[in-house]
């Protein structure tokens, strides 16, 4: 069972909201799971309607049944310091090396190495045990970088440990990389019903799979159910026009007429439709490229209202419905 | 491609090309009120426009963007050159950039707004709108010239190395374990190569107008950061720890410094192993001479952005987080002293019934479905006698006849029937309209929450397509609608 969930997709599909419900989801039944941020953009507090997070692990909302999400924005200098810190006992140093600017050269000059810290932190949360031997949290949820660098992210310490030989470092480089290569692991890819972000879609599934990371699901964010079919607009077009522009006077929207407020309707309302049957083809295309990767690919409601805590957890009760790619039961 | 019809009136133009691009011409947005109109033609065309730096969030259409200005400008009779970051398949294709070869091409099909020798009458009849903006910069230099690249950072990044290193040195670089790994894109590479590159394009001289995609960065201005990043990091110390073999030696007031900086790389050594250190060591040494270089163009850069001949454009999708991002970019460019032109907004939604509102449209569709008595006012008489002719068929004269035809008993079955799908239908188009009026409002909001905090930024807007656009026309007609020259007033 994956523990271990890491969420990209495209710019603007909403990636960040798909993890944060995601991370809801998964945190039923006295389940505790923790969601993590690692862009600095602060996208989890602004989806929870909470202050800017700090770099520590806080509750931030409850599941059902007692289960508990926690939330966490990974920064990478503090990273690395903890990091130093932790495994080297070297407070002081790392201080040093932060006022010679070796801080600001691992974590900005060469961002590899940020990358590195990033997804070593949230391993070492997947890792992480209570006094009682059990894992602290049942899940990790990672709002991970876009998909068009997702590979190479996950993949950063395979290459840092082809660089660095020998040391803690390469140690701790392979001890992740077993961790994300893991069936721990499920990298979850959200997409929208368009071409652009499903072709970025199927292309990341494929970079995923040749570096043998494993693919969880596919989320497709936003569907809206189809209203009309182009039959319904052929028909509303020619053949019952009339009838239709009735129907609207009927309904109180105006003299049926020619020309009055009911008829006058009916032409921007059609060319409304039109669009619609075009969109609703153009996302039947997509699902099919979608159903050609042999994943799971629940989808997720459009939220009307924007996403807000109530929309979040609409999000998760259709996750929960639909089952979570990478966990059974 | 020959662009035999220039200007297609837009709504039936675009909507012509079914299953093309863009099988349906979209509803025109509102008129934005009270907002300074960005007068994307007005930059394009000014002469002393040299740069545009498209910016925004992922996912908001900025290479799309880019790439619909350039048309536009080269149709106009400038001569750009595109640069894209990480352009979509089918977009780098219909620029006929499939291939990433870090090289600008000439991209085929653009065809001169205004026609080559007079500017007679069909000169005129095209160019009215535009000699308005800025009268003659088309004519004077004959037809423009499109360009495009995609940017390859690894290529740059080696071809900066053979510039500015003896092929010795350069060779030692290029095959370093170290350089190769940062040169392939670990995040943030990209942000230095897209700003070497922009400076080389500039510094050939060879295009009037180079328009610049930016990379869909963490914090979308890194690109903006990256300048300064390196001349930090160039001044730091760390780079002379780096260069400095861990023995102690020289004058003894640097004896303390040299000290602590041996244990500093031994501290390093003992982290990442000593091989990686001493490739790290080699490679800044090798780099070393560069350094002042690539600080120098990069200052440069950084001041070209900054030059009167530059103008941002901020892209934006009308949604909450496109627009946070964007308010996040207007502040930091004035921060920076760079110089914004205004906002793109694409991706919005207009309606040709916008007086009619969700609520109504809903309330009117849930009367309909829950079988409305028939008609109140339009009396149920006249609405079934009107039905039965006319309207099946449609053809008035076989009306009547279709309806003689019908026995008696079958009449009102099948009459029912039809009525009850126009209704069906007629509450379909109104839940449409409801579902179209709550996008519309929800962008309204979004975007006037923008103008409130932001009303120096001039805005233009771009109607969302219900498709994806990956030709020259869709660039093309997306090139009208930045221009936004039909400046009718809410009429529509």
């Amino acid at each position: 069972m994956s523990r271990l969930h890491v969420v990209s997709g495209k710019g603007g599909t909403g990636k960040t909201t798909v993890a944060a419900a995601l991370a809801l989801a998964l945190a039923d039944q006295g389940r505790r799971t923790l969601l993590v941020e690692v862009e600095g953009r602060q996208g989890i507090a602004q989806l929870f309607g909470t202050e800017a997070l700090p770099y520590e692990e806080r509750k931030i909302a409850v599941g059902p049944g007692g289960g508990e999400v926690f939330a966490l924005a990974v920064d990478a200098e503090r990273a690395l310091l903890d990091y130093l810190q932790m495994f080297y006992k070297l407070g002081g140093a790392g201080r040093a090396l932060k006022k010679l600017g070796a801080i600001d050269f691992a974590t900005t000059i060469a961002p590899g190495l940020r990358d590195v810290l990033l997804t070593g932190k949230v391993c070492e949360a997947v890792r992480r045990q209570g006094r009682d031997g059990r894992p602290v949290y049942d899940h990790v949820v990672m709002d991970a970088p876009p998909t068009g660098r997702i590979t190479r992210f996950l993949n950063v310490n395979d290459e840092v440990a082809g660089l660095a030989r020998v040391g803690p470092v390469h140690h701790q480089a392979q001890a992740v990389m077993r961790v994300l290569k893991s069936p721990e692991t499920a990298v979850h890819l959200v997409t929208l019903l368009e071409e652009m972000p499903v072709q970025e879609t199927v292309d990341g599934v494929a970079e995923l799979r040749a570096a043998s990371l494993p693919v969880g699901g596919i989320f497709v964010n936003m569907v809206r159910p189809p209203l009309l079919d182009e039959d319904d607009v052929r028909r509303a077009a020619d053949g019952e026009r009339q009838a239709v522009t009735r129907a609207f006077s009927r309904a109180g929207l105006g003299g049926a007429r020619r020309g009055g407020p009911a008829e006058r309707l009916v032409g921007p309302l059609l060319d409304q439709a039109r669009e619609h049957v075009v969109r609703v083809r153009l996302e039947q295309a997509q699902r099919r490229e979608i159903a050609g990767l042999g994943l799971p690919a629940p989808e997720l409601e459009f939220l009307d209202e924007g996403a807000d805590i109530a929309g979040l957890y609409r999000l998760a009760k259709d996750i929960r419905k639909q089952g979570v790619p990478g966990v059974a039961g | 491609m020959n662009g035999g019809r220039r200007r297609p009136e837009t709504p039936e133009g675009a909507g012509e090309a079914a299953g093309g691009a863009l099988p349906v011409a979209p509803a025109a947005p509102a008129a934005l009120d009270g907002v300074a109109r960005l007068d994307t033609d007005a930059l394009l065309d000014d002469p002393a426009t040299r740069i545009v730096v498209c910016c925004g969030s992922g996912g908001v259409g900025k290479t799309t963007t880019a790439a619909a200005l350039g048309v536009r400008a080269a149709e106009r009779g400038r001569r750009v050159v595109v640069l894209t970051i990480d352009p979509a398949r089918r977009l780098a294709q219909s620029l006929g950039i499939a291939s990433l070869d870090n090289v600008p091409r000439r991209v085929e099909g653009i065809t001169a707004a205004a026609p080559d020798g007079s500017g007679d009458a069909s000169g005129t009849d095209n160019g009215a709108e535009e000699s308005a903006g800025s009268p003659g910069t088309a004519d004077g230099r004959g037809p423009g010239e499109l360009h495009a690249m995609m940017l390859d950072m690894k290529r740059t990044f080696d071809e900066i190395v053979e510039a500015h290193a003896d092929p010795e040195r350069a060779r030692a670089i290029l095959a370093n374990p170290f350089y190769q790994s940062l040169s392939a894109g670990f995040a943030g590479t990209q942000e230095y190569m897209a700003m070497e590159k922009l400076g080389q394009l500039r510094a050939r001289d060879e295009w009037d107008l180079i328009i610049v995609d930016t990379p869909p960065s963490r914090s979308a201005l890194d690109f903006l950061d990256a300048p300064k990043r390196l001349g930090s990091f160039l001044d730091g110390t760390f780079i002379k720890v780096l260069m400095t073999p861990a023995k102690v030696g020289g004058r003894a007031g640097m004896k303390f410094l040299n000290a602590s900086m041996s244990m500093m790389t031994g501290t390093l050594s003992k982290l990442v192993g000593g091989q990686l250190l001493r490739d790290v060591q080699t490679f800044v040494a090798a780099m070393d001479t560069m350094f002042g270089g690539f600080r120098t163009r990069a200052d440069a850069t950084y001041r070209l952005l900054q030059a009167p001949g530059t103008a941002f454009l901020v892209v934006a999708a009308p949604e909450q987080d496109a627009l946070r991002e964007a308010a996040y970019f207007v502040e930091r460019l004035a921060a920076e002293r760079m110089p914004l032109a205004g906002l793109v907004l694409n991706r919005v939604h207009g309606s040709g019934a916008d007086r009619i509102s969700a609520e109504r449209a809903l309330a009117a569709a849930e009367e309909l479905e829950a079988g409305l008595p028939d008609g109140p006012d339009d009396g149920p008489a006249t609405g079934g006698a009107e039905s039965a002719g006319p309207s099946p068929t449609s053809a008035a004269a076989s009306g009547a006849a279709a309806a003689e035809h019908r026995s008696v008993e079958h009449r009102p079955v099948e009459h029912s029937s039809m009525d009850r799908t126009a209704d069906q239908l007629a509450a379909g188009l109104l839940r449409l309209h409801a579902e179209r009026m709550r996008t519309l409002d929800r962008e309204r909001r979004t975007r006037d929450r923008f103008t409130a905090l932001h009303p120096e930024v001039a805005v233009t807007e771009v109607p969302a397509f219900p498709g994806d656009v990956h030709d020259l026309a869709g660039l093309r007609a997306i090139g009208e609608q930045l221009a936004d020259r039909a400046d009718q007033p809410a009429a529509a």
